[in-house]
């Protein structure tokens, strides 16, 4: 139980963007990082999901929730679509999905305990 | 993806389940999330007394059983689609609301409720449990792949839980029998009024927010003291070799080969088997019964008309074996993934690769399945390209076209003969037609943006015999009713057909009868295509079901010659049809639409007639332009 949650920081678990449009990508600042810059193995702790509500909902259903740890594994022959380990299960995305799921920046993850 | 439809009946005919009836009976509703195992316990708790319907008036099917239970209680069990929350906003999670809030027509509010969640994931699982024990139904929140959970050394205080929850908890393990006693306990105290529901420790949280949900679940988790187990070893070394980047794909098209030599040579024994089977009780019923025309419409419509597509009987269920087998085993997850990209060129996704590919046993629980798929038109393009893909109907057609034109030569060694390679090739050639179809529609009327692409990937399981069995016996089902039923009839009609209008008092010659008269109607229509009168008879009693042609030229056949049988069948064949004919006629089954039970299930999918006369006239095209070039290329000798 306690590797699905990686802070007990309840606020963040509710912070979450949610944008009516795909393009929300370009209102980030140019130095997020997001879930497809991840290599495989690497882990990362969600930050916001930068996506329209319906598409949001759903992946939050499958784990993707702000402050969980995700950690990319095996992927489709050429690339994507990849799956990665969330919550306790492993859900396959596209890359162009995986690139609107920002992660926190690595200062506000340094010092608290992570275990992939 | 689930295959366990009644083709014919559930879909033209879905008369309203009622399951209240004048003595009304308890109703215990399954709900849990997808791959927790849902069909699993359900399958346990009913066995064979279950049936597949449709909750009226929308496309989202439901399973319905009796509990198999000691006591004299009436239990029935209904089967929810799996979601993740109660929050209406696809048709699956609208039903489920509905079900259980008891504002679904015609289907009483359950009295009891079964919440199954996969304990190995018992955090994330456990966020459908608010929502759930909000509606205040009597609830058993059974934890399910207790065997996983202890072998991979985790572990959960299920009266802590249930203290937690106040609701009673259960451990159990669906799939290899552990606890489900417990389950029946909880069904029966339910039933005789038993059992109490306490106040949960912990406040439910806000149901619409996702983040509080999971945080709740969480601290729910921890007072229960659950440990949450080890990562699956075993998932993940498979994964290493089913999804590496060469070894994968070649494994994927191993299977596929595989698959099919098995269908077409592993079937063969018992297909013999069945045949001198039905051949010696239609000796038996000529022998025994008086001369005349009722020994006449038994032996030549019902033995050689329904008897010769029975035959094809195991060669369905190996077919629906291996699909089962790479479900239930949760390959089919990782197939869809490898496919993707694949799906995504031609302008669909990996999810309509799970539809596509139960099409290949039958287009209507697979146009059911489409939806899954969030983008409307998406779903469309995967509705209307999947009766292309090759259903198990076309299998007794092409197995009898190809057994009697193709000479087996080895293709590939020991894997792959030609026969089985011909066979591939047609499977090949509907999968090719549906995608540049698909193609071609959603670069133009159904274009759309492309839509995420999100699948959970279930650990691998062994797949249990018990439900790999299930599978086959409904199948069985399905296909002798169809054969009973629908093959019957048309062959009944059939024989009649050839034997009138009387000469003399007599039968006419066939090709005097009113049956001969419509084949030589349409026979100038389809001479250029290689195919005779006779065959045309066959065409035009396929638009029924597509199997129904094997019938139909058995049945033509023995009333031409009284003692015919199905190799007989095949020499018979040989001599109506010219090699390039044959493959023509290959080529139409492979594109043509001739399937009633799919033209209703996509009207009512659909919401009209309109796609499902586009679909019957673009495929019905495509079948008559496809066998036409082949036979006239063939016949100029460009291929031979």
């Amino acid at each position: 139980m306690t590797s699905s949650v990686a802070s007990a920081d309840t606020d963040s678990m509710m912070q979450m963007s949610v944008n009516r449009e795909f393009g929300g990508a370009k209102i980030r600042p140019p130095s997020a990082r997001t879930l497809s810059d991840l290599k495989e193995g690497e882990s990362g702790i969600i930050d916001r999901l930068d996506l329209p509500e319906d598409v949001a909902r759903r992946l939050m259903e499958l784990g993707f929730l702000p402050g969980h740890i995700v950690v990319p594994a095996r992927s489709a022959p050429g690339g994507e679509p990849r799956v990665y380990r969330v919550d306790g299960s492993e859900v396959a995305l596209r890359r162009e999905t995986a690139s609107h799921l920002i992660l926190r920046a690595p200062s506000k993850i340094a010092g608290k305990p992570i275990k992939p | 993806m689930s295959d366990c439809h009644d083709c014919g009946s559930c879909v033209v005919a879905a008369p309203p389940t009622k399951l209240a009836k004048a003595t009304r009976s308890h109703v215990v509703a399954i709900i849990g999330p997808p791959n927790s195992g849902k069909s699993t316990l359900f399958n346990r708790l009913t066995g064979l007394r279950q049936k597949v319907a449709n909750f009226p008036g929308v496309t989202v099917e439901q399973r319905v059983g009796r509990a198999r239970s000691s006591s004299s209680h009436d239990i029935t069990l209904i089967d929810l689609p799996g979601v993740y929350s109660l929050t209406p906003r696809s048709e699956d999670e609208q039903v489920t609301h509905d079900v259980l809030t008891g504002e679904m027509k015609d289907t009483p509010k359950p009295d009891a409720v079964l919440l199954i969640l996969d304990s190995t994931n018992l955090g994330r699982h456990l966020v459908l449990a608010a929502p759930i024990l909000s509606l205040k139904l009597p609830t058993l929140v059974i934890l399910n792949m207790a065997d996983d959970l202890a072998s991979r050394g985790g572990q959960v205080d299920t009266a802590e839980l249930a203290s937690q929850l106040g609701s009673p908890v259960a451990l159990i393990s669906a799939a290899k029998g552990d606890g489900v006693e417990k389950v029946f306990q909880f069904i029966e105290g339910t039933a005789g009024g038993t059992t109490s529901l306490s106040a949960p420790k912990i406040q439910l949280p806000v149901l619409q927010d996702i983040p509080r949900c999971r945080q709740w679940a969480h601290q729910v988790g921890i007072g229960a003291a659950y440990q949450a187990p080890a990562p699956p070893l075993w998932t993940r070394r498979l994964d290493s070799v089913f999804l590496h980047p060469i070894a994968g794909p070649l494994i994927f098209l191993v299977v596929v080969a595989g698959v099919f030599q098995t269908i077409f040579s592993g079937a063969k024994p018992l297909m013999d088997g069945l045949q001198s089977w039905i051949e010696q009780g239609s000796q038996w019923l000529g022998s025994v019964l008086p001369a005349g025309i009722f020994r006449s419409l038994v032996v030549e419509g019902v033995g050689h008309g329904v008897g010769s597509v029975i035959v094809f009987l195991p060669q369905i269920l190996l077919l629906f074996l291996f699909i089962g087998i790479l479900e239930d085993s949760g390959y089919l997850a990782r197939a869809a993934l490898i496919a993707d990209r694949t799906m995504a060129k031609f302008g669909l996704q990996g999810k309509s690769f799970i539809p596509l590919l139960s099409a290949y046993a039958c287009a209507v629980p697979a146009i059911m399945a489409t939806r899954t798929i969030e983008s409307k038109r998406d779903r469309l393009a995967t509705i209307l390209i999947a009766p292309l893909m090759t259903c198990s109907a076309r299998l007794p057609v092409y197995t009898l076209v190809i057994a009697a034109f193709i000479k087996e030569r080895p293709l590939l060694g020991p894997l792959l003969g030609t026969q089985a390679g011909t066979l591939l090739g047609l499977y090949a050639l509907g999968f090719l037609a549906a995608i540049l179809t698909a193609r071609a529609l959603k670069s133009s009327i159904l274009k759309s943006e492309r839509t995420p692409f999100m699948l959970e990937m279930p650990p691998y399981r062994l797949p249990t015999l018990r439900s790999l069995g299930l599978r086959l016996v409904d199948r069985s089902k399905v296909f002798l009713r169809r054969a009973g039923t629908v093959i019957l009839a048309v062959s009944l009609v059939l024989w009649v057909l050839l034997h009138l209008p009387l000469q003399n008092g007599k039968p006419p010659e066939i090709e005097h009868s009113f049956a001969g008269m419509i084949g030589h109607a349409v026979e100038p229509a389809i001479k250029p295509l290689g195919f005779n009168w006779k065959i045309g008879i066959g065409l035009i009693s396929s638009l029924a079901a597509r199997e129904v042609i094997v019938g139909t030229l058995g049945t033509i056949y023995s009333v031409e010659d009284a003692d015919a049988n199905s190799e007989g069948l095949r020499q018979r064949l040989q001599s109506e049809l010219t090699p390039a004919g044959a493959v023509a006629l290959l080529i139409f089954f492979a594109f043509a639409m001739q399937c009633m039970s799919t033209i209703a299930v996509v009207r009512r999918e659909t919401g009209g007639w309109k796609w499902p006369a586009i679909q019957f006239a673009y495929m019905t095209f495509l079948a008559y332009l496809g066998a036409l070039i082949t036979n006239q290329v063939m016949r100029s000798g460009l291929i031979t």
